[in-house]
């Protein structure tokens, strides 16, 4: 017990006197909970609307200015050619178009049908589909609301058979995403924290020499790793703690669930993911490999793990892969319990999961960690 | 002339003989590529949903069958009151609880209205958006296709064209941005590394006592970083044109000639940190979180600028991979000329032109 | 004389190269026993299998009375290693790395604040007690990873290659710093380049190409090559060698 003070007391000395190490640990998570909570953001504020109205009719002027009227709309390009407002995505001035063609107000009175054109800039796609429905929702309430100002109601008008639809968000009334993100980046800053440091911390004594010394003397392995792991276990909670501290209240972020809970699995979690970096530490002989290394597989798990995007509308073999994604794991029960308030009971598989991840990490990095060293 | 071609040699040998990086840069890019193809998508397919059928009549039973048929939801449980919802949202089992109100049917016949209430797990806020306006899509056309028989005056009917990216398909969004990361990565962070290792190892000395000039240095340690971003550029468009049939409408060589720009910027700014920086771990901290994840976030490339708060929007100005983004999305989608986008060329030319003047300086003033 | 290391028919084998090829040798207590050869010649590995960082292939081994394959724990509490890679941390000041080493060699704290004390007096480092390691001359760093690597009191020191790159002078101390320590009873087990360093020992191997070729004390090896100095000596078993540079 002695012994592994004296290897802690090392290692804490060594990472407090390099000041990057200090600074970073400090404003990594401010900064990091700032930026990306902000950036990440798929919340469609403002959509530029080019706008061909080659029909100014009464009913094609109320529909512009319904347009207008709309929140969500900034009609930033008015002309008659298509072509033009064509011209205008291409140069990225405006996001959609709208076009009414010419006789559209005749159309519809005469022929009770006409058609409107929209143009949408689909290279995000997902915009895109929202431009698209808002446009849709719009022209529909439109609909709706002018035929009674032309005309008469007719028997089967009295027919038309409506289903309404209403709607409640749960957990995040308004939809606020920085809230959905908060979680998100706390479970990257303590991956970043337990899998990329402690590995870089063994490779560089492997790389000036120092664990040779360390190997002649009657430290056992268990000893050293263990000494090497406690101080970012303990940097990584503080990480967290840290995270929770600014980030909750800066964005208002409903803590539901137990923090016990939470620590917990994070708990479970570090063990997991400090295997993983111990083992990845045995792939390489110099600080350089094990970067590239850490930083290839952090960028497809991070990327996979659902910090963004949906991992259900990930293809069959994106899911299975994700079943050995750790990440994927601990946002998932992470977001669960600081949203929904879920607890031990909701989270069991995550749970299950980690611990047979923790068990089997470990325990392979010790093995080859003594085979390498 | 002979003592840097035999300089730049050694360098090519450093880089190609260490077969765990090769593999990792040369295989970086290509999964990338691949996992933004295949596996991050934003679209949504097979979202969990309950079903709450408190009618439990035809109608409601062809409701659900439309939305189950298409393809964007599965039905998880059926469930009868709204403790069950709860506690499905909690386990994470459902992203949707669909309600279907008393005599539906009934009511639709003989009022003319029924109600469906949604309720979503709101805690990803993005998927209850989409889950909401997938859903009442679905129920708006099994509407009309009710009323399809009716008269009904002025009916606006609505065509879309979905411009430069017809199938809406995230991987021709994702491709430019890879490559900008892909292209900060090599030119940028990995340079800054190889030029902090010489120092930390000693042998940078050995290399500015001997005869060579110190931008015969500079130029020899990049050279190898160029090659590799090149060869790493290719592949990616290869890659996207290949496999995710993505159209190049633009001119290639156009393409390649901004992306050769960006390479440079992005080795200047390697060299740059080098300079401020004595060792690997603190450049490669630096370049982590100065480069990466600006490219990353900061940059357009998965979260648009315009959504952002006004302050980052300004952040972003000063953001290199914006403008690069930028040009390329264009020229490969849009199929633009040089007219459409010198300016985002010439932000990029003259960030290139200032940090290279900028670290030659610094790398001067280190070495007197 | 106690042998406090016996090597009976070492083999090292590295799939089909033979690093050490049969060796068999004793030390004895408190003698400057020189280990030499040339580049390659198997020292470095001989010296890591005897502090346990590496296993023999065969052969029967003890090192300070216990065995190299069952008790190498034992044998890592009771020698002191010093490597010729640089191998304090920098980042830590001189009373840091003492204290630290003596902490996992076991030391209470009343005996660390001790021998940290006489430690740092005897060489004269006082003033460079609050120092960060990395700012200190390569000599006086040789120095103190010496006087680290001995701080517990081991039966046997192992030193490989201690003065590679250091000044004449500063050799010459670190050689007194040497015989203070055989005085003290410590078994010094050292390799090295230097042939003038080898006259300082008490008795010398010399290996070439994995076989121990000559075995005794400076002066009966000279007598026996009919060499004027150990160089002499060293160059006609190394003209033996089958891979020449």
């Amino acid at each position: 017990m002695r012994t592994i003070f004296f290897i802690l007391r090392k290692e804490f000395k060594q990472i407090f006197r390099n000041p990057m190490m200090v600074k970073l640990i400090v404003a990594l998570p401010i900064v990091q909970l700032i930026v990306l909570a902000n950036a990440a953001t798929m919340d469609l504020k403002n959509i530029n609307l080019a706008i061909v109205d080659n029909d100014l009719s009464t009913i094609s002027r109320q529909l512009v200015s319904k347009f207008e009227g709309s929140p969500f709309f900034t009609i930033t390009y008015r002309d008659f050619s298509e072509k033009n407002a064509q011209e205008s995505v291409a140069l990225n001035q405006s996001d959609a178009i709208l076009i009414i063609p010419t006789n559209f107000q005749k159309d519809l009175l005469k022929e009770n049908t006409a058609k409107l054109q929209f143009s949408v800039n689909a290279i995000n796609g997902m915009s895109a589909g929202i431009i698209n429905y808002y446009m849709q929702s719009i022209i529909i309430d439109f609909n709706k609301k002018i035929i009674p100002e032309w005309k008469a109601p007719t028997s089967d008008m009295k027919k038309i058979k409506n289903i309404s639809i209403t709607y409640a968000h749960w957990f995040n009334k308004e939809l606020i995403f920085n809230i959905f993100m908060v979680p998100g980046i706390l479970a990257v800053l303590v991956t970043i924290m337990g899998m990329f440091l402690p590995g870089l911390n063994l490779v560089r004594e492997k790389e000036i020499g120092t664990i040779e010394q360390i190997n002649v003397t009657p430290i056992k392995k268990y000893q050293f790793i263990l000494g090497k792991l406690l101080p970012f276990i303990l940097i990584a909670f503080f990480e967290l703690s840290l995270g929770l501290l600014v980030g909750v209240p800066l964005f208002n972020v409903p803590v539901i669930g137990s923090y016990f809970v939470l620590y917990s699995v994070a708990g479970i979690y570090l063990l997991a993911i400090l295997g993983i970096g111990l083992l990845l530490s045995t792939f390489a002989n110099t600080q350089q490999q094990l970067m590239f290394l850490s930083y290839f597989v952090l960028i497809i798990f991070i990327l996979m793990s659902g910090i963004f995007t949906p991992t259900e509308s990930m293809p069959k073999w994106g899911q299975m892969i994700n079943y050995i994604n750790p990440i994927y794991y601990f946002m998932k029960s992470l977001r669960m319990i600081l949203l929904k308030g879920s607890g031990f009971s909701d989270i069991l598989p995550q749970i299950y999961a980690l611990s047979i991840y923790a068990v089997l990490s470990i325990s392979l990095a010790v093995s080859r960690y003594k085979k390498t060293i | 002339m002979n003592r840097f071609k035999a300089f730049v040699r050694k360098e090519f040998y450093h880089i190609f003989r260490d077969k765990r990086t090769m593999l990792i840069l040369f295989g970086m890019p290509v999964v990338q590529i691949l996992l933004f193809g295949f596996v991050i998508t934003t679209e949504i397919k097979d979202v969990e949903i309950a079903v709450w059928d408190k009618s439990k009549d035809e109608v409601t039973q062809n409701i659900t069958n439309k939305l189950l048929g298409s393809g964007y939801f599965k039905l998880v449980k059926n469930i009868d009151n709204e403790q069950e919802i709860y506690e499905a949202f909690k386990k994470g089992e459902i992203k949707e609880a669909l309600i279907f109100e008393n005599n539906f049917s009934k009511n639709l016949n003989t009022k003319n209205n029924a109600d469906i209430q949604i309720i979503t797990d709101a805690s990803d806020p993005n998927i209850a958006n989409l889950i909401v306006s997938y859903t009442s899509a679905i129920v708006y056309s099994y509407t009309s296709e009710l009323n399809a028989n009716l008269k009904i005056p002025m009916q606006i009917k609505t065509e879309s064209t979905m411009l430069y990216n017809s199938e809406m398909k995230s991987v021709f969004m994702f491709v430019p941005g890879t490559m900008a990361m892909i292209l900060m990565l090599v030119s940028a962070m990995i340079t800054s590394i190889a030029i902090t290792r010489e120092k930390e190892l000693g042998t940078m000395e050995v290399l500015l006592v001997s005869p060579l000039k110190v931008s015969q240095i500079i130029i020899g340690k990049v050279a190898p970083y160029v090659v590799l971003s090149i060869i790493n550029v290719i592949t990616i468009i290869a890659l996207a044109m290949s496999i995710f049939h993505m159209p190049i409408v633009g001119s290639l060589s156009l393409l390649i000639g901004v992306s050769i720009l960006f390479i440079f910027m992005a080795l200047a700014l390697g060299i740059l940190i080098s300079t401020v920086t004595n060792d690997q771990q603190t450049a490669m901290m630096i370049s982590m979180f100065a480069l990466m994840l600006p490219t990353i976030l900061l940059s357009g490339f998965i979260f648009p600028i315009e959504n952002m708060p006004k302050i980052l929007q300004w952040l972003t100005i000063i953001i290199p991979p914006k403008y690069y983004i930028n040009a390329i999305k264009d020229i490969m989608l849009k199929g633009s000329d040089l007219s459409y986008i010198w300016k985002d060329v010439a932000v990029l030319l003259a960030m290139t032109l200032i940090l290279i003047g900028l670290s030659i300086k610094k790398f001067k003033i280190r070495l007197e | 004389m106690e042998k406090v290391i016996i090597v009976k028919n070492l083999v090292k084998k590295f799939e089909s190269f033979v690093a050490n090829d049969n060796l068999t040798f004793d030390v004895f207590r408190g003698e400057i026993f020189g280990f030499l050869g040339a580049n390659g010649a198997g020292k470095t590995t001989a010296m890591k299998i005897l502090c346990g960082l590496s296993q023999p292939t065969s052969g029967e081994l003890s090192v300070a009375g216990f065995d190299v394959y069952k008790q190498q724990d034992k044998i890592k509490a009771n020698i002191g290693y010093m490597s010729q890679k640089f191998s304090l941390y920098e980042d830590l000041t001189v009373f840091e790395n003492i204290q630290f080493y003596a902490g996992i060699y076991g030391l209470s704290n009343k005996e660390i604040d001790e021998r940290a004390l006489k430690l740092i007096e005897k060489l004269g480092m006082q003033a460079m007690r609050k120092k960060l390691v990395a700012s200190l001359p390569l000599g006086w760093r040789q120095k103190l990873s010496f006087s680290i690597a001995i701080i517990h009191k081991p039966q046997i020191v192992f030193l490989d290659e201690p003065t590679g790159g250091v000044d004449p002078i500063t050799r010459r101390q670190f050689w007194d710093l040497i015989y203070e320590a055989a005085n003290d009873g410590i078994t010094i087990f050292v390799t090295t380049h230097y042939m003038d360093e080898a006259e300082y020992c008490n008795r010398v191997s010399i290996m070439v190409d994995g076989r121990i070729e000559a075995l005794d004390s400076p002066l009966n090896l000279k007598k026996q090559f009919n060499a004027e100095n150990m160089n002499d000596v060293f160059i006609q078993l190394a003209r033996k060698s089958k891979n020449k540079e």
